[in-house]
């Protein structure tokens, strides 16, 4: 924003959405804390005692929180890392001109329309299964015994199950940036005597160090909170290798009935949420300054 | 060491010949203009020299080496494009330095050459900032520095000033023509600004369609232009081409004279016709004339004239000065 009218009009025009936005938070967060601090059992109902934070001492101190944190953590860097290298190199393959270029880009992209519910199931039942599974299938017909993978790798599965979703979305994003990139420059530095590799590191790199900021930043926001995929295959197992903080707070509530320590949970998660965002914020924000 | 030669070079893309046979020699040292209207195909003959378009056919010598198969790094030049192309992130000190980094220059001899490459272009005290915190004429000044710090067999130009106001536009030509003098660099620079052709080249490469009309010094040209376009194309305000009995009588399909070669009198022999508009530039003074049978004449008369809008005026070519064209547009020799 150039000048104060601007700076002005700017403020009241955006009033209305931030009003809005911060009542559609700001309940559901006061009921959050409400529960939060209540003794609130779905098998006791009607009893509501205050309990102070009591439960938020029993989600601090169970192992499982550690566990999961550790898991959530593992998660998102791997995902985070998967996609953002893969979805480059894909990237600058589609940037090639090939044939049927619009029919690549049609199929790249299908994945991230999938519903994770059912992209989970379909790499459960189709892809991973130990014995009518497609990897199985490669694995016997070359005579290496089949990998049961959510036992053996489970949270490597879950990782490559995610990854396979957010992989469109990256490679989209890139691509459009990559788009963007002035011909000129290219042409320049293939003067001035750079390689492909040199014109990828020198030029391509830092022209797309933007769009990966902001790859980093919405996905880490999805994938703090990833449920339906280790929902749908592993149920957190085994034992807690694959449970994240979102898949213990639902275990908390619907599974131990436990509304009032799923709450605190909830507001545990939040806090965790806010400290990912402000680090990441502090390590790659600078590069979404002009 | 820096000549280039074209042998027969052609380009088409797809079923376009937008190139269809083009042949010339440049000297060492020669700074050439390569003018025509836009579309003509200039940038394209500039392009294919560089080495970022491949030929359809024929051959490009540098220092009589054929490089039609060589890489654009390889050919040994170096190129200021008319966007400038400096990379964004890097400044200018990086800008100026990536080709020397790329060809894996020790260290303190970048520097040492960068160095002396902004003290050479006044930008010494801008070296650490980025490209966008520079004005337009300091963007061209590094866009510049990085083609001489490599000192290439010759410079490229795409049209570099047209993104320049009037008066700085008149500085770099200046600025360009005086660096390239120096380090007697061979020069190859296309523009569509005639002016810019006329007071930078030593030698001037005219084109129409691809095609290669005339190549001579600007006296040249403007002397004796080998066809219509040519001398349709060079000079301001254009030639004016007479047809019918008065080239008959000369023996030639058109005459040709210049704005400045016609003398302006109230009275006496000569074209008959009515002052239309006249523009009063202060040096000098545009009449457009409405000749019967002729058509508008343009005519340049120093100083001021007492003639004014719908006066009557006779025009007198300077017999020495008419030029004459067959009926293929080609000169006929005098
Ligand atoms: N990549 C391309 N594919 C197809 N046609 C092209 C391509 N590049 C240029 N042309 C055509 O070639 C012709 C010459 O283009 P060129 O860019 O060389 O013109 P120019 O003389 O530089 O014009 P200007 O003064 O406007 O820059 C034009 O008709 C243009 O449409
Ligand atoms: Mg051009």
């Amino acid at each position: 924003m150039a000048t104060r009218q601007t700076h002005m009009l700017g403020r009241i025009l955006i009033a209305p959405s931030v009003l809005l936005l911060f009542i559609w938070m700001i309940v559901p967060l006061v009921m959050t804390i409400y529960f939060s601090v209540l003794h609130y059992d779905l098998l006791n109902p009607g009893v509501h005692d205050f309990i102070g934070f009591e439960n938020y001492y029993y989600f601090l101190t169970d192992p499982a929180f550690l566990a999961s944190l550790k898991n959530t953590l593992v998660l998102v860097g791997s995902v985070l890392i998967i996609t953002v290298v893969l979805g480059t190199l894909v990237a600058l393959l589609m940037d090639q001109p090939v044939i049927g270029r619009n029919f690549v880009r049609l199929m790249v992209i299908a994945p991230f329309f999938v519903m994770p519910t059912v992209s989970a199931l379909v790499w459960k039942n189709l892809l991973m299964h130990p014995v009518s599974g497609f990897f199985a299938w490669i694995a016997t017909s070359l005579g290496f015994r089949p990998i049961d993978w959510f036992a053996q790798a489970p949270l490597f599965s879950i990782i490559l199950i995610v990854a396979w979703q957010w992989l469109p979305f990256a490679t989209l994003i890139l691509l459009t940036a990559l788009q963007s990139l002035d011909e000129e420059q290219k042409e320049a530095a293939e003067m001035d005597g750079a390689h492909a590799f040199s014109t990828f590191f020198y030029i391509t790199l830092p022209h797309l160090a933007r769009p990966i900021t902001v790859v980093i930043l919405i996905e880490t926001i999805f994938l703090l909170s990833v449920f339906a995929e280790i929902f749908v295959t592993t149920g957190g197992g085994p034992g807690l290798q694959t449970t994240n903080i979102a898949f213990l707070i639902y275990s908390q509530a619907l599974i131990q009935y436990d509304v009032g320590g799923a709450s605190a949970g909830g507001l545990v998660a939040v806090v965790i949420a806010n400290i990912v965002a402000i680090i990441l914020v502090r390590l790659v924000g600078k590069n979404l300054e002009t | 060491m820096g000549s280039i030669q074209l042998q027969d070079v052609r380009k088409s893309f797809g079923n376009i010949d937008v190139i269809p046979g083009a042949s010339l020699k440049i000297e060492d040292g020669e700074f050439v203009v390569f003018v025509g209207p836009s579309g003509c195909g200039k940038s394209t003959l500039l392009r294919l020299i560089a080495g970022l378009e491949d030929v359809t056919g024929g051959h490009i010598l540098i220092d009589g080496v054929d490089v039609v198969d060589t890489p654009p790094a390889k050919r040994g030049l170096s190129m200021v494009f008319q966007s400038y192309a400096l990379y964004p992130h890097m400044s200018v000190r990086g800008n100026i330095a990536f080709g020397l980094k790329m060809a894996r220059m020790p260290k303190a001899e970048i520097d040492r050459k960068v160095n002396e490459a902004a003290g050479v272009l006044n930008l010494t005290s801008y070296l650490e900032r980025k490209p966008r915190e520079l004005s337009g004429g300091q963007r061209q000044r590094v866009a510049i520095g990085r083609a001489i710090v490599r000192e290439p067999k010759a410079f490229l130009f795409d049209e570099p000033l047209s993104n320049l106001d009037a008066a700085l536009r008149v500085n770099m030509r200046l600025e360009i023509a005086r660096l390239q003098k120096e380090l007697g660099t061979t020069a190859v620079y296309v523009t569509h600004d005639q002016v810019e052709a006329m007071t930078m080249a030593d030698r001037i490469v005219v084109l129409h369609a691809g095609r290669i009309e005339q190549f001579g010094s600007p006296l040249e040209l403007y002397e004796r232009p080998a066809n219509l376009f040519v001398a349709g194309f060079i000079g301001s305000p254009r030639m004016n081409f007479v047809e019918g009995p008065d080239a008959e009588r000369l023996g030639a399909r058109t005459i040709g004279v210049r704005p400045e070669h016609i003398t302006v009198s109230r009275s006496g022999d000569g074209w008959k016709g009515m002052v239309s508009v006249a523009e009063h530039l202060g040096s000098d003074t545009f009449l457009y004339v409405e000749v019967p049978g002729i058509g508008t004449l343009t005519v340049r008369t120093p100083g001021e004239l007492g003639l004014r809008e719908g006066d009557t005026a006779v025009l007198t070519p300077d017999p020495a000065r008419i030029h004459r064209f067959d009926a293929n547009g080609q000169a006929i020799a005098s």
